[in-house]
């Protein structure tokens, strides 16, 4: 998977669940929650599906790596397989 | 045999549409079992019937729009005969062996006994179908209204008269407030042109707002509220959630909001002053715990639906509440008992940046803890100073029932179930 196809996968996961936000207009530096108005609750869910959808396992003590896009997909490549 | 009236579901609520049956003429319905559908200005709600029985005959159609207390289907109970064919002479059916339990205030059974309203005839649109005094003034509407020699000698407020006097409204007309006195809002209220059934140019979610509105202004209007706060070391809550998150597959982890519930609920049962109502002058004790928990809607509003017995379930339970209730909120399909049975509401704003929440009450509770973010905080503990994960908690209170010694008796247990997680 490329950096462009990985980061189509987290806007679509990102819209699902923050309808009426525009997630392809973050900053790749900017907090996605805060950003987006994203709950704990959603973002749960966000991460469910992220799992589900790439097979791989995010402990709970990662989500601080994911507070950005940048960050996610950085995150998300190196534990992809490759 | 019951009336299935239009149920109020919030303290803001006045009508509701009616969407469709799930029943139908000769149905049998079992207690709890959702029969109808109703729109409201929080969604669309499913209607859940109080007491088991046949469906003797259904009075409203889909799509009218009527007032709470409107008889919306006749319930046969469970023991009832069939209403006779000919029902103009033919005699009641015999008393049922045992006599229909009567859940009403004691305010409500009096002014039935003062109007003549059979109360066993009501259906209660308070907490677990409390018949209240609304209830009871509703049934006897010709009875309530005194008559207009009566009316002109109410006493009006010099500012209500000139008002009146301006506007050009018979103060004959009007019906005086509480105490029998006419006053500003009373003329004010009469003076108001009627609201059209459709507000031109609405916007979904208006509806919504008005309702807030309405049930905020009256819990400030009406409940003298005090507040208290106090700062709680989250350490071992959180530990012992990463632990068991550990443990669980991505789809399985509990979110810290199930420790809060939690520790709220195991609180309550502590300190039981906090959780119930403030209904006809009365502060009534609830046995049972039902948390609301405040759900923000995208694009504004809330709602705070219940979540029954928190205390008796498990973590993994109360998760899976929230798995259930959250998308059902922001999708706007609650259970009518999801709208009125919450004991107690708990808001959690943690999630944006904010350390502390002071709570308006949802009347007719008496109490809501609030829950701000978990900061790590400068902390002093057994004499050493280190950085620790801290969240403050915020009681808003009734002072009409209890005192700031319940409320700091609450807040304390509370600050001690988070540092025995296991325990919860």
């Amino acid at each position: 998977m490329t950096e462009a196809e990985l980061q189509q996968l987290i806007f679509d996961g990102l819209r699902k669940i923050a309808p009426e936000s525009d997630p392809a207009s973050l900053r790749p530096d900017q907090k996605i929650r805060e950003t987006l108005d994203i709950d704990s609750f959603d973002f749960l869910n966000f991460l469910i599906a992220l799992d589900e959808r790439l097979r791989v396992e995010i402990p709970e003590a990662d989500y601080g790596k994911l507070n950005t896009l940048d960050g996610m997909v950085r995150y998300l490549l190196a534990k992809l397989p490759k | 045999m019951a009336d299935f009236v239009m149920p109020n579901l919030g303290a803001d609520m006045e009508a509701g549409t009616l969407v469709k049956w799930h029943v139908k003429s000769g149905d049998a319905v079992k207690r709890g079992q959702v029969i109808a559908e109703v729109d409201t200005e929080k969604g669309i709600i499913d209607i859940e019937c109080f007491e088991p029985g046949v469906i003797e005959q259904i009075r409203i159609e889909p799509g009218a729009k009527i007032p709470v207390g409107t008889v919306m289907a006749v319930i046969r109970g469970a023991e009832e005969a069939p209403a006779p064919a000919k029902p103009v002479a033919a005699p009641e059916p015999a008393a049922p062996t045992k006599a229909p339990h009567v859940h009403a205030s004691p305010l409500a059974k009096k002014i039935a006994a003062e109007l003549g309203v059979d109360l066993t005839k009501l259906t209660g649109s308070g907490p677990g179908g409390l018949i209240d005094r609304e209830d009871v003034e509703r049934a006897a509407p010709t009875k309530k209204a005194p008559p207009p020699a009566e009316t002109a000698r109410a006493k009006v407020s010099p500012l209500a008269r000139r008002l009146a006097a301006e506007r050009g409204i018979d103060l004959a007309n009007i019906t005086p407030g509480p105490g029998g006195i006419i006053e500003q809002a009373d003329v004010e209220r009469a003076a108001a042109p009627a609201k059209p059934e459709t507000a031109p140019a609405s916007k979904p979610g208006d509806g919504m707002r008005r309702a807030i509105a309405a049930a905020m202004a009256k819990s400030n209007r009406e409940i003298p509220h005090y507040y208290l706060q106090t700062r709680i070391d989250m350490s071992a809550a959180l530990k012992w959630l990463e632990a068991e998150n550990a443990k669980r597959s991505i789809k399985d982890r509990l979110l810290p909001a199930v420790l809060l519930l939690k520790a709220v609920a195991k609180a309550l049962g502590d300190v039981p002053a906090l959780n119930g109502f403030w209904i006809d002058n009365e502060h009534r004790v609830s046995p049972a715990i039902h948390l609301g928990f405040a759900i923000s809607m995208k694009g504004g509003g809330l709602v705070a639906p219940a979540i029954h017995d928190v205390g008796e379930m498990s973590c993994d339970e109360i998760m899976a509440a929230l798995r259930d209730l959250i998308p059902r909120a922001r999708a706007g399909r609650l259970r009518s008992s999801e709208m009125t049975d919450a004991t107690l509401t708990v808001t959690s704003l943690g999630d944006l940046g904010v350390e502390s929440v002071f709570g308006v009450i949802y009347p007719p509770q008496v109490g809501l803890v609030g829950f701000g973010k978990i900061i790590e905080q400068p902390w002093a503990k057994d004499g050493v100073l280190g950085v620790h994960p801290i969240m403050t908690a915020s009681l808003a209170a009734d002072h009409r029932a209890t005192d700031g010694h319940t409320g700091a008796q609450f807040l304390d247990v509370l600050n001690q179930h988070f540092q025995t997680p296991e325990t919860l």
